[in-house]
């Protein structure tokens, strides 16, 4: 019991000086498998600054290029493609924010009948989710007259059971104290929400952010069926063409075309990914 | 009358995420289920009522039963590997090893990367003689080339890596959070007691994630029926559907072949069991899930 | 009453006044189109486009680049279903069946009044014009056409000690040339094939190559038959899985189609099956010196035609329909459908385009361009049925099954026959 007592105040020194086989192996592993993980997008790296000659070939001496990325701008508009991309994740993402805040706070905060039946209606569609429904969703979205527009990509997913539940799940940890303080002071529940709720749920906010970005970014098969123009189709309805072609694969043009529309999101988390993972930390989704 | 205003508010704040929710979820689920008893519309004949006739032809569609089938292996290969990779991962780049942070963008990148998009360059992994398998093969041990898409043996596994790969950063991302929030307290004291770091592992922290594995792991079932982009590109379901998915063969059926009716019966199915696998693991989790 | 009066007389005048706007105006078209080869079709139909109706003040063209072949399909049929149809789009020439029985389009019968029209008809290749004419009328007019042909690396050649400049003519002489192609390295493993069928996706197409060669025909002409159990198709079938098994000239297992052009550059394969879309691909890309020839014949030659038709979509009001039809006549005639050909590598569908001096001057230059029109005399039409798309899944899933052993050719092909006889008693 003594020896147990003290081993911890020398042990981490001594670790260092001397790692022991358990760290080498664990290091090791982990090294293996980010390596593994990275290859595609090395591989990817490696194909779009060379000449296509060089995809398949590994040579340090490969001469370098840009004109990949030339010949990739010039078959598709990808400036359009993201352009749509990042007008249909914003704008899916303040509806969803909007609407889930609303029917989280109703469903934290208000007692109503009803509410446990309409809770498990919601949590119906974190199973039966608007992806699988492709084709009933086609035909509400033409009866609508929406076809081909980038609100008819985000409108089946913008009342979202995932925002609802983990929103709802932050509500319910805030003190009740807080907000009847607020309403004695007469404020309306909305700047209840607005000043009180809202501000307290902020990692909540940004990890969700970061699920309904990511999902977004790469659906393919929804907005492969609801749009047909170059002006509302997505960036991954757009590098869909590369593979669907007569003449033969050019990985160095696809590569250079998935670096330029992945490459911001990828930066975007490189430079905020400790706020992320802390955000998801504070969010309490665990 | 505290209570009454309550009620109002309550059904304003709900009404529009129920609206869209209705619109898009709960309304064509049902129809869906409609649908699957109806006929295919086609040029000028509409649809008649056919009563179970869809799902007679489901009985006998030998392709329905190896996608099926497909899609089972497919979950089996995809779930428990890619949710027990996310927690290694999370574990790793929680830990003090050196080039944490390196590994960290590592596993995340997938993420960010179009899955239509990457599913060319694992299709250039994958092809005989001059992809990077095969080089590696032929050149490190003098292997002959191997066609991995091209041979219903391997092409079903050859799928199942592309989705781990896929998947797993992303659900790192919920144990490491998780890991996080876990007080090192508990750490101190295990290492007071003697446990081993795997004694720790095992009877601490893996418990106290039950509640993220739960929720990681349904999230793994809905895409092991969701995830079928790479397949668009990679294979067409092919050879003879041998790597096709339930999901891939809705689409097939209602975007190529125009079956409508059908593939509402097809659907229906995937609800089906998407409803069953859920309950399912929410009764096994349940039991062990330590609730704060 | 008065409210309904008022919005009556607005709906009215407002009626007269877009009316009278879309008759003293320009006639606008939508039009679909698919790309299928690299970056310079889509700029090439654009150009053109733009110069039609700059040369035609009365039309407006939208042209709406709809993805690849099978994209644009869906979308026009999606669209057609929602009752928002474009008026014409280019579109596999198989599905025109499937366009049919959805009542979408109409046959260019309607839209033709002269005989000038009715001759221009006749100018097409009859190749092409087989999957365009159905029950005696016309439903397609050919654009964006092609076939397989039969690349080989000379250099490859020379080093075995082959003639570079003879390709194999025959089914035979493909297994001969195949086998002393053949490299292998130290471990006993094969460095490069002798010949590369591809066969994923739609492996149905470069089969009837085969089964064209071996004289039989997989589909009737009113789309309603198939011969998939024909002895002639097994005998086809069979001697492509030997390829592979008892030659060992061919890779085994399910050929990728898109890393083709690729492993035919990387020295992988001596010879490889594949569209005449790759001509410009290769010319640009190999490393070496490479021919062009017909694919080899067994009882006869033998390909299928591939590619897109124009479509006039049903919808369209009888001015658009007239504009469409005009400006398909413009675009295949003799100067654009040349410029069309040499920007991408697609077969020009009528003879008097190869008379054009541009047209001369590019075969001069690079005469592999003449061997998909020279093989047009031998061709035939690309398996096309009514619910094509599931009937060629059936015969596509069947190919795959005897090429990973699964099965053998006789029992895959006769079960692919039952299936599809099921599917299309409906229409006989």
């Amino acid at each position: 019991m003594q020896t147990n007592i003290t081993r911890p105040k020398w042990h981490h020194p001594g670790r260092r000086l001397m790692p022991d086989f358990d760290t080498v192996l664990n290091t090791f592993a982990m090294w293996v498998l980010a390596f593994l993980w990275a290859l595609p997008l090395l591989y990817a790296i490696w194909t779009a600054f060379h000449p296509a000659a060089y995809e398949t070939r590994f040579v340090l001496t490969a001469p370098l290029t840009l004109d990949n990325f030339v010949k990739a701008w010039e078959a598709a508009p990808f400036a359009r493609y993201f352009f749509n991309t990042v007008i249909l994740v914003t704008l899916i993402l303040i509806c969803q924010f909007i609407l889930c805040t609303l029917a989280a706070f109703a469903f934290a905060r208000f007692k109503f009948p009803g509410s446990s039946i309409l809770f498990t209606l919601v949590l119906l569609q974190l199973l039966v989710m608007p992806d699988i429904l492709i084709v009933e969703n086609y035909k509400t979205i033409r009866a609508l007259g929406l076809v081909d527009t980038i609100v008819a990509i985000g409108l089946p997913y913008i009342a979202s059971g995932f925002g609802i539940f983990l929103l709802r799940q932050t509500f319910m940890t805030i003190p009740k104290e807080l907000d009847e303080a607020a309403r004695v002071e007469g404020a309306s529940f909305l700047s209840l929400l607005w000043n009180v709720y809202i501000p307290l749920a902020k990692p909540t906010y940004l990890a969700y952010g970061l699920v309904s970005v990511s999902h977004h970014w790469n659906n393919f098969l929804w907005p492969l069926i609801i749009t047909n123009s170059v002006e509302t189709r997505p960036v991954t309805v757009g590098l869909s063409v590369f593979s669907a072609i007569d003449a033969g694969l050019e990985w160095s043009v696809i590569n250079a075309a998935t670096l330029m529309t992945s490459g911001p999101l990828l930066i975007a988390f490189l430079l905020f990914q400790r706020q992320f993972v802390q955000s998801f930390m504070r969010a309490g989704i665990r | 009358m505290l209570h009454r205003r309550e009620w109002v508010y309550g059904w304003l704040f709900l009404s529009p995420a129920l609206l869209f929710l209705f619109a898009f979820t709960h309304y064509p689920a049902l129809n869906t289920i409609i649908s699957s008893f109806f006929s295919t519309p086609k040029g000028r004949r509409p649809a008649k009522f056919i009563g179970p006739e869809n799902y007679q032809t489901l009985l006998q569609d030998e392709v329905f039963w190896k996608v099926l089938e497909n899609n089972f292996w497919f979950a089996v290969g995809t779930i428990p590997i890619s949710v027990a990779l996310a927690l290694a991962m999370a574990l790793w780049v929680n830990s003090q090893l050196k080039g944490k942070t390196m590994a960290r963008v590592a596993y995340f990148a997938p993420t960010v990367l179009p899955l239509i998009a990457v599913a060319n360059i694992w299709l250039f992994f994958y092809t005989p003689g001059f992809g990077l398998i095969d080089q590696l093969r032929s050149g490190l041990f003098g292997l002959p080339a191997i066609n991995l898409l091209g041979n219903p043996d391997t092409v079903l596994g050859a799928m199942i890596v592309v989705a781990i790969w896929k998947e797993a950063g992303f659900f790192m991302i919920f144990y490491l959070a998780a890991l996080q929030s876990i007080p090192p307290v508990l750490k101190e004291a295990a290492d007071i007691e003697g446990a081993g770091n795997f004694y720790y592992l095992r009877k601490v922290v893996i418990p106290l994630l039950m509640p993220t594995t739960l929720f990681v792991s349904v999230n793994a079932v809905i895409n092991s029926f969701r995830l079928v982009d790479h397949i668009f590109v990679m294979t067409e379901g092919g050879p003879d559907n041998a790597s096709s998915l339930l999901l891939f063969y809705i689409y097939e059926t209602a975007f190529q072949y125009w079956q409508t009716g059908y593939a509402a019966t097809l659907t229906v199915v995937m609800l089906l069991l998407l409803s069953v696998l859920a309950i399912g693991q929410f009764f096994l989790f349940d039991r062990k899930i330590h609730y704060r | 009453m008065k409210p309904k009066n008022l919005i009556s007389t607005i709906l009215i005048t407002s009626a007269l006044l877009f009316g009278t706007a879309s008759t003293a105006s320009a006639v606008d078209l939508e039009f679909y189109f698919p790309v299928a080869v690299g970056g310079k079709a889509a700029d090439t139909i654009q150009a053109l486009t733009d110069e039609y109706v700059a040369a035609n003040s009365g039309v407006n063209i939208d042209a709406v680049y709809a993805g690849s072949y099978k994209e644009t399909v869906t979308k026009a049929l999606t669209a057609a279903r929602g009752g928002k149809p474009p008026q014409l789009s280019v579109i596999l020439s198989v599905d025109m069946f499937t366009l049919i029985d959805e009542d979408v389009i109409i046959p260019f019968d309607d839209l033709m009044q002269s005989d000038e029209d009715k001759a221009w008809v006749e100018g097409f290749y009859p190749a092409f014009m087989e999957n365009s004419q159905t029950g005696g009328k016309t439903y397609g007019i050919p654009f964006q056409r092609s076939t397989p042909v039969l690349y080989w690396n000379k250099e490859a050649f020379a080093e075995v000690g082959l003639d570079p400049n003879t390709p194999p003519t025959t089914w035979e002489e493909t297994i001969e040339f195949g086998k002393k192609l053949v490299k292998k390295d130290a471990d006993g493993n094969v460095t490069r094939w002798g010949v590369r069928i591809p066969s994923s996706g739609f492996p149905y197409w470069l089969f009837q190559g085969l089964s064209t060669q071996n004289d039989v025909i997989l589909a009737n002409s009113d789309g309603n038959q198939t011969n998939f159990d024909d002895p002639k198709v097994v005998e086809a079938l069979e001697y492509l899985v030997d390829l592979s098994g008892k030659h060992g000239v061919m890779a085994p297992g399910i050929i990728e189609w898109g890393a083709t052009p690729k492993a035919f550059f990387e020295g992988q394969t001596a010879m490889m099956w594949t569209s005449t879309g790759n001509l410009t691909n290769v010319r640009n890309n190999a490393p070496f010196d490479f021919g062009v020839g017909l694919l080899p014949a067994n009882k006869r030659r033998g390909a299928p035609t591939g590619g897109g038709n124009f479509f006039i979509f049903r919808e369209a009001s009888d001015e658009q329909k007239q504009a469409a039809f005009d400006f398909v006549k413009w675009i295949t005639a003799p100067k654009q459908s040349a410029k069309w050909t040499i920007a991408t590598g697609y077969v020009a569908p009528r003879a008097e385009t190869w008379e054009t001096t541009e047209m001369q001057a590019y075969t001069a230059d690079f005469p592999p361009a003449l061997v998909a029109r020279d093989q047009l005399e031998f061709a035939v039409a690309e398996l096309s049925t009514y619910e094509n798309q599931r009937v060629t899944a059936i015969f596509n899933d069947a190919l795959a099954a005897a090429i990973t052993g699964t099965k053998t050719p006789a029992d895959a092909l006769s079960e692919a026959q039952k299936k599809a006889d099921v599917i299309l008693k409906d229409y006989r």
